[in-house]
């Protein structure tokens, strides 16, 4: 993940040099370039465009999540192009957490974190969300809100999603299936096991003008749903 | 590493001319018969013959890179073939253990023990010390839901994507007198009638192709096609008789037992398939699908051709 659309001047207020500043930057690119291509060896990732084709205009992608690599699939089938401008959307309560996780999760793949507990929130996610949107970037959201270790194949949306489409009404909301990956690392487990993991992008949606949440969350899941292999084990 | 043996250089120069022949006739068709990608056989041929000509360069350079080149190569193949073979199967967490030992532990042992020639070890690692072992690290979990289901799909995908394919750079440690120095040409020999056979039973089949032989597992396989592909193939391999240890009747008589035994194991992985409810094994190969879609008649012959080449002129 290119780390040039952060909001200029954000390195120079932690870092005291330049220099160090640019090897940061430096560093933050290998690591993310390791990491994808790591991900790529073990699952040999493809992207299947099935509802909308990789074209360089700023989406929200919505995914399943089952696992802390989702994103990186979704970002390793995505065309460079496309990568550069696309955010994760990660909880701060876990990659704010120690040094190397902060710089992981913030520089690396540029994260917009959001603070999932409710009491320490400073900032309201769907703004911060907005925010990122309103600077250019495309998103990769999870509305489950957390990671689904259980047998349902999807867990009720939180409400987010929702919030964030009335907020940015123009935007392509993109639902996108990732098959597999909770087998290859579940969780408690430390050894990932190489399976082939498919990442399937669906049709666009947008929320209606009179549309309730339940009406659109109900909707979206269901679009989720669909692009789930018949073959799908849990 | 030596020089890589005259022989061989000319074999790839020949097999070079031929996709060169092959990328000709597929860009004729297309400027004729499909314009802007519109006929999907075509375009698929054009993908094939792509494929073909990076498969024959990374074999090729394996082949010239010796006894390490090829094992490395067949263990990467081992690899990304138990991948694709391991995402269709019904595995549960309880397995992770047993199947990461798979990937880790088993598939390197193989080819670490096939690459120093330990022919008393590596013809039975799997089938007896891999199969005893998985199951116990299995159980040790306590999961018994469709075990015996379980454990059978690890046991045969080691067994089809790591034992089998395996055997191809075992071919090397044999020890055949006066034919010191080019094993490697009995790995060419096995992959050149393997691939031709299936090539040329698509070729015939879509020319004269009536009788279906399987129509439930694989409809594209007609009599004809395996009568005319396998004709073919063995009179390549006989012509290649110059490249191997054996006479020309040898060579004709060894082709026919890798084409029989690739066509029905491409019959086995049909129904592998018709089973899993896919058409591909997976999709790293544009116009073949996965890698076993491209080594399954490999993985059935290869042993058997070893064994028959080992007993037949081996001293090893």
């Amino acid at each position: 993940m290119n780390i040039s659309v952060h909001p200029p001047g954000r390195h120079r207020e932690r870092t005291p040099s330049r220099v160090a500043g640019w090897l940061r930057r430096f560093l933050a690119r290998r690591a993310a370039g390791l990491v994808l291509g790591f991900a790529r060896i073990v699952t040999a990732v493809r992207g299947e465009w099935q509802g909308v084709e990789p074209r360089d205009v700023q989406r929200i992608y919505f995914a399943n999540h089952s696992s802390h690599g989702d994103f990186i699939l979704v970002s390793a089938v995505l065309p460079p192009r496309l990568r550069r401008h696309t955010r994760p959307v990660a909880g701060a309560d876990y990659w704010m957490k120690g040094r190397l996780r902060r710089f992981v999760g913030r520089e690396v793949f540029n994260a917009v974190l959001i603070e999932r507990n409710r009491e320490r929130r400073t900032e309201d996610p769907v703004d911060q969300m907005t925010r990122a949107v309103g600077e250019g970037a495309s998103l990769i959201v999870f509305p489950e809100g957390t990671r689904n270790t259980g047998d349902l194949p999807l867990m009720p949306f939180k409400s987010g999603l929702y919030h964030l489409a009335r907020a940015c009404p123009g935007i392509e909301l993109v639902p996108v299936w990732i098959a597999n990956l909770n087998r290859v690392l579940p969780k408690g487990e430390i050894v990932p096991i190489p399976l082939v993991c498919t990442v399937t992008f669906g049709a666009a949606l947008h929320v209606g003008e009179a549309e309730s949440k339940e009406d659109f969350l109900r909707r979206a899941e269901i679009a989720l749903l669909s692009l789930a292999p018949n073959g799908n084990r849990p | 590493m030596t020089a890589p043996h005259p022989d061989l250089l000319t074999l790839l120069l020949g097999l070079a001319a031929v996709l060169f022949a092959a990328s000709a006739v597929a860009y004729v068709l297309r400027v004729r018969l499909s314009p802007g990608g519109s006929n999907a056989v075509i375009e698929n041929l054009g993908d094939r013959i792509d494929a073909w000509w990076v498969m024959a360069i990374v074999m090729g350079l394996a082949l010239i890179g010796g006894r390490t080149g090829v094992t490395l190569l067949f263990a990467l193949c081992s690899f990304a073939a138990l991948r694709e073979f391991v995402t269709l199967t019904n595995t549960r967490r309880a397995d992770h253990w047993a199947l990461a030992g798979a990937f880790f532990v088993i598939l390197p042992a193989q080819y670490w023990l096939v690459w120093t020639g330990w022919y008393g070890l590596y013809s039975i690692f799997i089938p007896v010390y891999a199969f005893l072992l998985m199951p116990i690290v299995s159980s040790l979990r306590g999961d018994t839901d469709r075990f015996l289901v379980r454990i059978a799909e690890v046991q045969w995908a080691l067994m089809i994507c790591v034992f089998c394919v395996s055997h191809v750079p075992a071919l090397l440690t044999l020890d055949i007198p006066g034919f010191e120095g080019r094993n490697v040409l009995l790995i060419a020999f096995l992959v050149i009638v393997v691939q031709s056979s299936d090539v040329m039973q698509y070729v015939w089949g879509k020319l004269l192709g009536r009788a279906k032989i399987a129509p439930k597992l694989s409809p594209s396989k007609t009599l004809e096609g395996l009568v005319g592909g396998g004709l073919s193939a063995v009179a390549l391999g006989t012509a290649l008789a110059w490249i191997t240890p054996f006479s020309p009747i040898e060579a004709a008589l060894l082709s026919l037992a890798i084409v029989l035994m690739g066509f029905f194991g491409g019959l086995v992985m049909s129904a592998i398939k018709r089973d899993r409810g896919v058409k591909d094994w997976g999709h790293l190969i544009a116009g073949h699908g996965g890698f076993i879609d491209r080594l399954d008649s490999v993985i059935f012959s290869a042993p058997i051709f070893f064994h028959l080449v080992r007993y037949g002129w081996s001293l090893t």
